[in-house]
């Protein structure tokens, strides 16, 4: 019994004692989006992408992350608008097909929150982006949160598409980026 | 008295050609855009369909609440039997799928994953999770019941000339906003 109680004990302190996340669990992640077109949101995602994270939860500081997202696996929330945004007038995904996150500060704001900095680059266009992430610890962590860009940053949708009272300009993005614990 | 005022009051007219006029355009708005490709035209007049929908169903709602404290004015004694049942099965028809047309076309938007925004402003609440399988065949329903809604439309323009021009009673004029005022019946 007592071993038992202390067997359970081991095994919840585990997770906790791992003390470094590495590498990316892509089961246990996602990528979203929200755009409106027309004052109506309308929910989309990508299906592919990878990353790699370094996260050690007593040395958040250190941290790092890498997420790059395959532009081509998008499924916009509109059937038809999955092929139009290949276009070059959107993503040029022939010339750019990945978006690519890349941090560069990992700042704890207490409560397993965490300012994340870092630079976006979509379209061969590089923007610093700040998110506000909530880490969950466990076997596999994950990372998750939103922020918002400005397609007008990154030139997603231009020409007839840059009327941003169809398309806002405004696009939110949701993610949620897991890796194992070591 | 009211057997002799055979016309249609001024509110049930107002709605009647209200109505017709908001159906008729975007019945055709509907068949126009469905095979445009997409751009940002496209995106804004799908939404300008939906507001319409929206609005026919709400004048339609009114239009039956007002009927139900102003009944319409018989049909002419003249008319046989059979006839008036299939006025009056119309009729009823037409009510139905003037809520039913645009209650496929909302449930179609929610099942395509896009939500009804009326004028940009009111979200409507989707009543079907994001559902592609459903969502087309939604839209086959939609357009069914539109085509269908389309003949009865036509029958009824029809059954209206017909009784104007070969009855040469008064069911049309009873109902046009610009017709003399009531007169005695014969």
């Amino acid at each position: 019994m007592k071993r038992s109680i202390i067997g359970c004990l081991l095994a919840l302190s585990l997770p906790a004692m791992a003390s470094e996340y590495s590498g990316f669990n892509a089961d246990a992640s996602r990528v979203s989006f929200v755009s409106t077109q027309m004052n109506v949101p309308v929910e989309g995602r990508f299906e592919r992408f990878s990353g790699n994270i370094r996260f050690d939860p007593d040395a958040p500081a250190g941290g790092s992350a890498r997420l790059e997202v395959e532009l081509a696996s998008i499924d916009t929330g509109l059937e038809e608008a999955d092929q139009e945004v290949a276009s070059a007038e959107w993503f040029d995904i022939a010339k750019h097909p990945k978006a690519v996150f890349e941090s560069s500060a990992v700042e704890p704001l207490g409560n397993q929150t965490y300012r994340i900095n870092g630079t976006l680059t979509i379209k061969g266009k590089t923007h610093e982006i700040a998110t506000e992430a909530r880490f969950e610890p466990g076997a596999v962590g994950a990372f998750s949160g939103s922020f918002k860009l400005k397609r007008s940053d990154y030139a997603i949708g231009e020409g007839m598409w840059s009327d941003t009272s169809v398309v806002a300009d405004e696009v939110e993005i949701r993610y949620r980026i897991a890796a194992p614990a070591h | 008295m009211s057997q002799t005022y055979s016309r249609y009051d001024p509110v049930a007219i107002a709605l009647h050609w209200l109505v017709a006029i908001v159906i008729v355009c975007n019945f055709a708005l509907g068949v126009y855009m469905h095979e445009l490709p997409l751009s940002p035209w496209k995106l804004k007049i799908y939404s300008w369909h939906k507001w319409a929908g929206v609005s026919v169903f709400m004048l339609v709602a009114l239009r039956l609440a007002w009927r139900g404290f102003h009944r319409p004015p018989p049909m002419p004694a003249s008319m046989p039997t059979w006839q008036r049942e299939l006025a009056h099965h119309g009729h009823h028809l037409l009510y139905l799928l003037m809520f039913a047309v645009p209650i496929s076309g909302w449930l179609m938007s929610s099942a395509l994953g896009v939500q009804t925004v009326y004028f940009g402003v009111l979200p409507i609440p989707d009543l079907l999770d994001k559902d592609k399988a459903l969502g087309d065949v939604l839209k086959q329903v939609h357009e069914a019941l539109n085509f269908g809604m389309a003949a009865i439309v036509l029958g009824h323009a029809g059954a209206a000339l017909k009784h104007h021009y070969m009855d040469r009673d008064d069911v049309l004029t009873r109902m046009l906003p610009w017709s003399k005022p009531p007169r005695k019946s014969q």
